[in-house]
């Protein structure tokens, strides 16, 4: 009898990190068709595209023209940073709602060299002072009302989780960066896989406090694609199909109820924890359960507080739990054992499906050097500013 | 005599320069831009009130790294002006972790941003340390 679980029949990311050679379509069409082999399947069975690409200016169509054109649907999707987990979500749904077997998602980005990506320019003051927008500013409130880029509203994410409940230094962010830079000498497909000691985190050059350079995500290529399946589809394909899908247990987005000021300093708390608990029921699983966790840490100070938000540790409880070595590789839950994004990369559109994957190769034991052993049960997370919070629990085949 | 013009329209300026807020007169959930509807209760109907022009820094950042044209280094900050948050810059302050922190005591303090081609001022807001 079959269920209405949806599994990952085949998943697949790039090499993140520099790709001058290749175009968006390129590297998307690299993740797809390596993702459609390892399912074993072509685009002939898809039966809809989700396609994310925020900064790419193309459209799931444009990867279509190159790989296939079966008319199929093409939902393309745009989500901040939770754009891929986007895609994975719309696939989960088409499927569930019996539209589809077989669903394609698909995130790609070219981000090398990018620079700030939000505040990261600012027009010229114009020669008579005249209120515009919805705040009437007579001029860009970039840097004269607060700061508007990433590392700045991160920054103090984590600083307000600090005021909060204390422990919060430079120090102790620092170190869970260091944390995820040595995680990641050990993925080959990382943009970045070099240890730093905790001294050359920091003194590196600062973005925004406490935020050095090697604590912010980086810009990098990639593409990451996955192929979605019924249950009843799958238990009509091969028992080595069957062997390596991974069950998708929940899939979850959420975005941020309105709590007071939300709209001053964005709130990535409330929609994070609100995903999790929605992801935790559905699945049947609590955090105690899990082997290991992809969380966004798009900055150093954003881990910390995701830490607390996925309920991994008691409320209030981050600073402790992280000094209890319980997020290293070795420990109870290992967090970002990929590298995460600081030294993984954050290609935006394709890390909320590249952080499934991660998960999904060790749950497959395919993990190699970096394999946490008999891992069964693994969450991924993403956040996307605006916001848009995308939680994703999945198990090991039962077979 | 130079005309001067507030940075921001929830700007007042004169001998008390404060806040104002668009409140909902419905669930008094408070917002600064022009709203179409409470994000909160979904009503319409909103009231101008004074924010308090003392607070206290519940999160900030030295941003060190921004656009072209910007200033660096800056302190940015989030304040809660008695219940009511606020995005500012901190200002008449030394932006380093030494000389700010989370639970600092903060007050409005008013600052020129530069005038135009009319000899129109536009004057912005901060916040600087309580002494």
């Amino acid at each position: 009898m079959a269920s209405d679980d949806v599994w990952i029949l085949g998943i697949n990311m790039t090499k993140f990190g520099k790709h001058p050679d290749k175009d968006v379509i390129d590297l998307a069409a690299e993740a797809t068709m390596a993702a459609l082999a390892d399912a074993g399947v072509t685009m002939r069975e898809m039966g809809l595209l989700a396609f994310g690409s925020l900064m790419g200016r193309v459209a799931g169509q444009n990867l279509q023209k190159q790989i296939g054109q079966t008319g199929i649907p093409v939902y393309n999707v745009s989500n901040a940073c939770a754009t891929g987990a986007t895609a994975l979500r719309v696939c989960h749904m088409a499927i569930r709602a019996g539209d589809a077997d077989f669903g394609l998602a698909v995130g790609v980005e070219k981000l090398s060299g990018a620079g700030l990506l939000a505040g990261g320019s600012r027009g010229a003051d114009s020669k008579t002072w005249t209120p515009s927008g919805r705040l009437g500013a007579v001029a860009s409130i970039d840097g004269r009302i607060g700061t508007e880029t990433m590392p700045g509203v991160f920054a103090q994410i984590g600083l307000e989780y600090g005021h909060k409940y204390g422990g919060t230094t430079f120090e102790l962010f620092a170190k869970i960066s260091e944390k995820n830079h040595a995680h990641s000498t050990l993925n080959p497909l990382a943009a970045y896989s070099k240890r730093f000691t905790l001294e050359q985190i920091m003194n590196d050059i600062m973005i925004a406090y406490p935020n050095t350079r090697p604590m912010c995500s980086a810009n990098c290529d990639g593409a990451a694609a996955a192929v979605l399946v019924s249950d009843a589809k799958l238990k009509t394909l091969s028992l080595e199909q069957q062997r390596r899908a991974v069950k998708i247990s929940a899939s979850v987005l959420t975005t941020d109820p309105w709590e007071d000021a939300c709209q001053v300093l964005p709130n990535v708390n409330t929609l994070t924890r609100q995903a999790a608990t929605q992801a935790y029921e559905k699945a049947g699983v609590g955090p105690a359960d899990l082997d290991l966790v992809e969380l966004h840490d798009c900055f150093a100070t954003a881990e910390l507080v995701h830490y607390d938000n996925l309920m991994l540790c008691e409320e209030g409880g981050a600073v402790d739990f992280f000094n209890s070595g319980a997020t290293w590789r070795d420990g109870k839950t290992p967090v970002n054992v990929s590298g995460g994004l600081e030294s993984k990369g954050h290609p935006i559109a394709a890390t909320g499906i590249a952080n499934v994957w991660e998960v999904a190769h060790h749950l497959r034991g395919e993990a190699g050097d970096r394999q946490i052993e008999g891992a069964k049960v693994g969450l991924a997370h993403v956040i996307g500013l605006g916001n848009a919070c995308g939680v994703h629990i999945l198990e090991k085949a039962a077979a | 005599m130079p005309q001067s013009i507030p940075f921001v329209d929830y700007l007042v300026l004169g001998d008390t320069p404060h806040l104002v807020a668009n409140e909902c007169t419905a669930c008094g959930a408070r917002f600064f831009d022009r709203r179409n509807a409470c994000a909160a209760c979904f009503a319409t109907e909103f009231r101008k009130v004074d924010v308090a022009t003392e607070g206290e820094v519940r999160a900030f950042t030295i941003v060190s790294m921004a656009a072209p044209g910007i200033p660096v280094p800056f302190v940015s900050a989030t304040v809660d002006c008695a219940g009511t948050s606020v995005r500012a810059n901190l200002i008449n302050v030394d932006p380093t972790p030494e000389a700010v922190h989370v639970g600092m005591k903060v007050r409005l303090a008013v600052a020129p941003v530069g005038t135009d081609e009319a000899g129109t001022e536009a004057i912005n807001f901060g916040f600087e340390p309580q002494r």
